[in-house]
């Protein structure tokens, strides 16, 4: 039950964060870099979901790998 | 739970009111090769997903895996082996104004062992979509069989509770924080693998019993990570995780990535990894005696044990002539080389000296993936 209550009082905290207007520091039009595929978190989710499996079958670590996350199903 | 439902329910609503983008149709096809410790594991890998209305996506996945294994514990204890496992994959998202809701099935089978995972999130984009949270939550149920036992039949239940931010630092930098917890509740143990206990009987000096795991194991993972856009047109990524368990593993991830275009369509990109962590608090390579305390472990990825890994991509990007259907594809080619190195895991391959002064144990594995994507 503790997971669920720290998931619950983060999204308690962002969700009344989100009342007030934040005025976004970097502009949509500033955000040509970003935009680019070489930023991307993730390029290839095929790829990085095969070396999660990778790392997850060999050793005692798991979890927290972002975008390419969610977990393989292998023991 | 009830309650808690309620609560979620009152405490995403806000994140209801405010859009987002769906990936764009792709699909991939790869083939994926491992060699290492004496393990060989290949096999194709498809993923393919397609939008409708810029509001709906669903994405289905295929994945196998063809083992062959004479791995050190293979040879010690048992024969080498073949077995091949499948996995199959659907996904469905819907995006309504900045907020996605994903879901995702998969099912995977080998010969002596099933796993069903079901996967709920939700995300969200905020503050100028400055700022993407992600929270989702995993469960999974696994059969576990034993090949030549028709009578052994045990379970295991898997939850995951997971939060991911992403935050648009500077407009060339943007971080990421991502909390997990797993708990997995059931037979955790391999049905096969031993531990070794000193036997003066023995013509080795020890001999060998099942391993006995701890029914459940809650681990808390929290990864932090940054990408940042150099000055000119390369991209750096350092990441770091932080992990820890109910079984007194403690471990630490760091990686480096870089990633540099050549010409219009070329991507080159290489990266480092560094793995450590120590051995799980029942875990032994050698025990004193047989049945020597309630939990017995000698699988080496318990271990006290670190891994180094320094590997390449090579991309390239092309308009096909013949496949008019496709926007763009590319072709890629990665390769990485992981070196495993025990501090507390002994090749018993080497006998004739006396028990526990064995070699430690260490192996490199090379892994190459290929693939061909394409974007329609």
């Amino acid at each position: 039950m503790r997971p669920a209550r720290l998931v619950l009082a983060a999204l308690a905290l962002l969700a009344t964060g989100g009342c007030s207007r934040v005025e976004p520091w970097v502009k949509p039009y500033e955000r040509e870099n970003l935009a680019d595929p070489i930023m991307s978190w993730d390029r290839d989710p095929i790829s990085s979901s095969y070396m999660l499996h990778v790392y997850e079958s060999r050793e005692g670590a798991r979890g927290a790998a972002g975008a390419a996350g969610g977990g393989c199903g292998c023991n | 739970m009830q309650l808690i439902r309620r609560i979620a329910l009152l405490v995403l609503l806000p994140f209801a009111a405010v859009a987002g983008v769906l990936p764009d149709d792709r699909a991939d096809l790869m083939y994926h090769y491992y060699d290492g410790g004496g393990v060989t594991i290949d096999g194709p890998s498809l993923l393919v997903r397609k939008k409708f209305a810029e509001k709906y996506a669903v994405d289905a996945s295929y994945y196998v895996d063809m083992v062959s294994s004479a791995s050190i514990d293979v040879i010690t204890t048992a024969s080498p082996y073949k077995e091949e496992r499948t996995q199959y994959g659907v996904g469905f998202e819907y995006l309504r104004g900045k907020v996605t809701y994903t879901a995702n099935f998969s099912n995977s089978s080998e010969n002596d062992y099933t796993a069903d995972t079901a996967s709920l999130a939700i995300s969200q984009d905020m503050f100028g979509d400055l700022t993407t949270v992600s929270l989702y939550f995993t469960r999974g149920w696994d059969d576990v069989t034993r090949r030549g036992d028709a009578t052994f039949a045990e379970k295991v239940d898997r939850r995951i509770y997971g939060v991911d931010v992403s935050q648009i630092a500077t407009k060339k930098l943007i971080v990421g924080l991502s909390f997990e917890t797993i708990t997995e509740e059931g037979f955790l143990n391999n049905p096969y693998r031993q531990v070794r206990f000193v036997d003066p009987d023995a013509a080795l000096g020890y001999s060998y019993e099942p391993e006995r795991y701890p029914g459940t194991r809650t681990g808390n993972a929290l990864a932090i990570r940054g990408r940042w856009y150099l000055p000119y047109r390369a991209a750096i990524e350092g990441d770091y995780r932080f992990y820890t368990d109910t079984w007194d593993i403690l471990g630490h991830t760091a990686e480096v990535s870089y990633t540099q275009p050549i010409f219009d369509e070329w991507t080159f990109d290489v990266h480092a990894r560094f793995y450590t962590q120590n051995s799980a608090e029942f875990y032994s390579d050698l025990y004193p005696r047989e049945n020597f305390q309630n939990f017995l472990a000698r699988d080496k990825e318990l271990a006290s044990m670190t891994s180094m890994t320094l590997g390449f991509g090579l991309a390239y990007e092309f308009k096909p002539g013949r496949l008019e259907f496709l926007d763009k594809a590319a072709l890629n080619f990665r390769f990485d080389r992981i070196h495993f190195d025990y501090d507390d895991f002994r090749d018993l391959r080497v006998t004739g000296v006396p028990p526990g002064s064995e070699p430690l144990y260490n192996f490199d594995a090379d892994v190459i993936r290929l693939f061909f994507s394409g974007w329609f």
